[in-house]
């Protein structure tokens, strides 16, 4: 029936509105009235900052549309709220810790010793109008802002973004993410309540077991032995100052490397690796995505106004001889906090020292790895892939197996950890037992990433299976025929161009064949290929299911008498 | 040479059909709809204004230490109209604009091409030419003395800038450690000066006929009380202790140790050696302490050794007696550092399960 041939006739994208025009003389543009009026005042500033050539290049700027691309924007509009929020409270918080009496108006506390900066943050709570409104809004925002950043962090792997030329965005974005749950725990710390205290003697246990130089990285950050005197104000200065600025410089450099490459987009009809398919910026776009700044700020501060978050004076000052049960930090540091607490305790003692890996090993290594990992990661798949072409398709993530597999592995483990940094909630909100919820997460934090891969990537083989299914047999139509045997057989009906064109405008790349020089298609390499990365190659790429060829489409839908014969799946 | 070229020379197995036809939306091709959408857009930034205008209103007129309470809903008035009303404000702008943007704009797609992030043949030969231009006016060539010597500066010009972080903090050397992190306030106490034990929140001393058994108490070195700020912060993180009475009968007490308890009392650092919480949990019937921060758990009727979690050191028991008038007393500091582990610590002396 029908064949790719008799599809739709691909249209000529230059016919739809492009960037290539000829020159236009002024007076060929049609000016609406309310443009014509603001004519003087636009001469004015293009003499002065040249906004006809920004104009001609961004007002009409092309951004792909996908839910999947909004959640970056969220990121990017919570850490607006927290600027905005943040330089509120800088107006009334203190951060000493210079102990002083309280004596504001919540009476559980007059007369309390506490330190300056607890006493300002519950006056700010307590006593200044609107003050919790923006401290719970803050919070809130930056819950979400290192959420936002999480998960468009995992969309970008998912779907291959930063692949070629997008290497040095995402190491921008590792960088901001790394940036964003320090500032998200320096800014958990200021306030000095017995939580937040808490969470400081922590960090303190995790620096001084760094082997070698811990005692020293001690003292010299709470200089002195804990708590010292100076920690909350040398945190305010890496809160509000440090970490802010090096966040607005690597947003604007993020930001600026999207509009300089344009936005990547899904595979569809009418998209290359060549062209942008998207909304014009000015108007559809700004309106969005403005609006989305509101949406983001307004359900950020409807929390703060009806969602209570940290309230600090229910804890009390900080006092190292006190803790609360069910002690745990924000969610960001929740899988580190369940890897300290599911660990052996394992302690070498060689001679006088002392080498903590029951804290080094989860704390700082598995930290530090993970940020490693993943800043290399470009490079890493690249290795096994040999991928060297530029993508400005993204990949859909059942595309490449291998990679997906081993996301949902690290999700697993990363959550299987968060499992771990709760254990005490899970074991007396559903009557477990403790020390048995921690020995199986022990176990399963190893066996839980390996099913999780095998079971992801198998799925991801299996969408790879029907998909192929669907381009060379076509999908079900839902009509049974009886022929005069009395078997029945379904119709199958050729899927559209559009779907066959979505579905294989991004071959993967082909597994690396051991060999210096030349590939398998005689073309010249740059590097040779060891047989040890070959075999690392096939075990990645191997197990693909090829997107069938041109000359199997054909095939596949050639012959009138197709549908009719007895199916063979 | 490209590198892209094995991709390209793929021809792709479907020709592009090229971009969708734009089909105007529902609400576009609708007259009436139009209008009930900017209604809503008209509507939604009307209430914005609006609820903006409330909200000023509220954050003078509503009085502060107002709670309201509806089920287990519990707020401050102020708090709960003051923000709603601002973040309706905020919202519905964005409701409105999206909705406009949605309904009310042509959001047809538009084409652009993508240009290469590399920069062209062209320009990056007159970058080079330009590039070779300075070089030979700067004249490196000719005088590499000159680059050498200003690596040298600019490799070490930064230095007194890093040394000045030198300052941060006191240096944790041997003898400075032995003055803070290996010494709590019981180093004070000498047989013939005994500091007594006291109640952490009321500072009373502490009578060993006044704890039953199983029972635990917090509690300080009496000297604590002389101590603010810092130094009183930087003591409770090393000088908490805990009481624990259990009957002497069902613990285990080493031969080295059958002198540090007054009649099944004995006494332990509370801070757990994992990354140093206070540790307050206590298991009555197992004698297990258990910390909340991790879960580390450790037997207090067998000298504090670990029997679950992180921790990888036993609790410091400080050997502990009583005074002629009955309250109990330290003679001496604990025999260890207590609190985390960190790398100069000399672990060789904490106690281990079948030590004597």
């Amino acid at each position: 029936m029908a064949t790719p041939a008799r599809m739709a006739e691909p249209t000529d994208p230059s016919s739809a509105a492009t960037s290539t025009r000829t020159a236009l003389r002024s007076d060929q543009v049609d000016l609406p009235p309310a443009l014509t009026n603001r004519a003087k005042e636009a001469k004015w500033l293009d003499e002065r900052l040249g906004i006809g050539g920004v104009g001609k290049a961004f007002l009409r700027y092309a951004f792909p549309n996908h839910w999947s691309f909004l959640i970056g924007e969220i990121a990017l509009w919570s850490f607006v709220v927290l600027l905005i929020t943040g330089v509120f409270l800088t107006l009334w918080f203190k951060p000493s810790m210079a102990e002083v009496e309280y004596n504001g108006s919540y009476q559980l506390m007059k007369g309390m010793m506490m330190s300056q900066a607890f006493a300002s943050t519950v006056d700010i709570s307590m006593d200044v109008r609107g003050g919790l409104l923006l401290r719970q809004m803050h919070h809130w925002a930056a819950l979400l802002f290192v959420s936002a950043a999480f998960v468009h962090a995992a969309r970008v792997f998912f779907t291959g973004a930063f692949r070629k030329p997008r290497e040095v965005q995402w190491l921008l974005g590792v960088g901001l993410l790394f940036l964003a749950t320090m500032g998200g725990f320096s800014g958990y710390s200021l306030p000095d309540d017995l939580l937040s205290g808490t969470g400081l003697r922590f960090a303190d246990g995790l620096m001084r077991s760094i082997p070698l130089v811990g005692t020293w990285v001690e003292f010299f950050v709470f200089n002195g032995e804990f708590p010292g005197d100076l920690i909350i104000s040398r945190l305010y200065m890496v809160h509000i100052l440090l970490i802010p600025a090096l966040i607005l410089a690597l947003v604007a450099a993020h930001v600026g490397l999207v509009a300089y490459y344009h936005h990547t987009q899904y595979p569809g009809p009418g998209r290359t690796e060549h062209n942008v398919v998207g909304e014009p910026a000015f108007p559809v776009y700004i309106a969005k995505a403005g609006g989305l700044f509101f949406l983001t700020w307004g359900v950020l501060a409807l929390f703060g106004a009806l969602v209570t978050i940290n309230p600090v004076w229910t804890y009390g000052p900080y006092n190292p001889a006190q803790v609360t049960a069910g002690s745990q930090p924000d969610w960001y540091m929740g899988w580190v906090e369940g890897a300290v607490r599911i660990m052996p305790g394992w302690e070498s003692h060689w001679g006088p020292t002392t080498w903590s890996w029951n804290i080094f090993i989860p704390g700082v290594i598995l930290l530090g790895g993970f940020f490693t990992v993943m800043a290399l990661w470009p490079w890493i798949e690249q290795w096994f892939t040999g991928d060297t072409r530029s993508h400005h398709l993204l990949e859909f993530p059942w595309q490449n197996a291998t990679r997906t597999g081993i996301g949902v592995a690290i999700i697993t483990f990363m959550l299987l950890l968060q499992f771990g940094g709760a254990n005490d909630l899970i074991a007396t909100h559903f009557a477990l037992s403790l020390n048995a919820i921690t020995w199986f997460l022990r176990f399963a934090v190893f066996l839980g990433p390996i099913i999780a891969f095998w079971v992801t990537k198998r799925i991801c083989l299996g969408i790879q299976r029907r998909r192929e299914e669907r381009l060379v047999h076509g999908s079900p139509s839902g009509h049974m025929h009886r022929n005069a045997d009395g078997a029945y057989h379904e119709d199958d009906v050729p899927i559209g161009r559009d779907e066959a064109f979505t579905l294989t405008s991004t071959p993967g790349p082909d597994p690396l064949e051991a060999g210096p020089g030349t590939d398998a298609r005689g073309v010249h390499r740059n590097e040779p290929v060891s047989t040890r990365r070959a075999r690392a190659s096939r075990w990645w790429l191997g197990d693909n299911i090829a997107a069938p060829t041109r000359e199997e489409l054909e095939a596949g839908h050639s012959g009138d008498g197709h549908e009719l014969e007895p199916s063979k799946k | 040479m490209n590198d892209n070229s094995p991709n390209e020379l793929r021809r792709p197995p479907v020709d592009d059909p090229g971009p969708e036809t734009p089909t105007p939306s529902w609400v576009s091709a609708n007259p009436e709809l139009s209008k009930a959408a900017q209604r809503r857009v008209v509507g939604a930034f009307g209430l914005s204004a609006l609820s903006a205008l409330i909200s000023v209103v509220a954050y003078f007129a509503i009085p502060l230490h107002i709670q309201v309470e509806l089920g287990s809903f519990r707020a401050g008035l102020h708090n709960v109209v003051f923000g709603t009303t601002m973040g309706l404000a905020i919202l519905l702008i964005g409701i409105g604009s999206v909705t406009w943007g949605r309904n009310l704009m042509n959001d047809d797609e538009i084409v652009q091409e993508r240009h290469p992030p590399q920069s062209s043949d062209e320009d990056r030969t007159e970058a080079l030419a330009q590039l070779s231009e300075g070089v030979r006016d700067s004249g490196v060539a000719r005088r590499r003395f000159i680059m050498g010597s200003l690596g040298g500066a600019l490799g070490l010009f930064a230095l007194p800038l890093v040394v000045t972080l030198a300052g941060l903090g006191p240096w944790p050397v041997p003898s400075r450690r032995r003055a803070t992190i290996e010494r709590t306030l019981f180093a004070e106490a000498t047989p013939q000066a005994p500091i007594r034990l006291v109640n952490d929140v009321t500072f009373r001393p502490v009578k060993a006929s006044d704890i039953e058994i199983g029972q635990l108490v917090n509690a300080q070195p009496e000297n604590v009380q002389h101590l603010e700020g810092v130094e009183l912060q930087q003591a409770k993180a090393k000088s908490s202790i805990i009481l624990v009475r259990m009957d002497p009968e069902t613990i285990q007490v080493p031969e080295s140790r059958r002198d540090w308890q007054v009649s099944g009392i004995l006494c332990y650092s509370k801070i757990c050696t994992h990354v140093g919480c206070p540790i307050t949990l206590w298991e009555q019937q197992t004698h297990h302490l258990l910390c909340p921060c991790h879960q580390s758990t450790f037997d207090l009727g067998n000298s504090g050794v670990v029997v679950f979690g992180p921790a990888a050191r036993s609790l410091p028991q400080l050997k502990i007696g009583v005074d002629d008038e009955g309250y109990l007393i330290a003679t001496e500091d604990f025999r260890v550092p207590v609190g985390p582990s960190y790398f100069e610590r000399d672990s060789r002396n904490d106690f281990q399960e079948g030590d004597a």
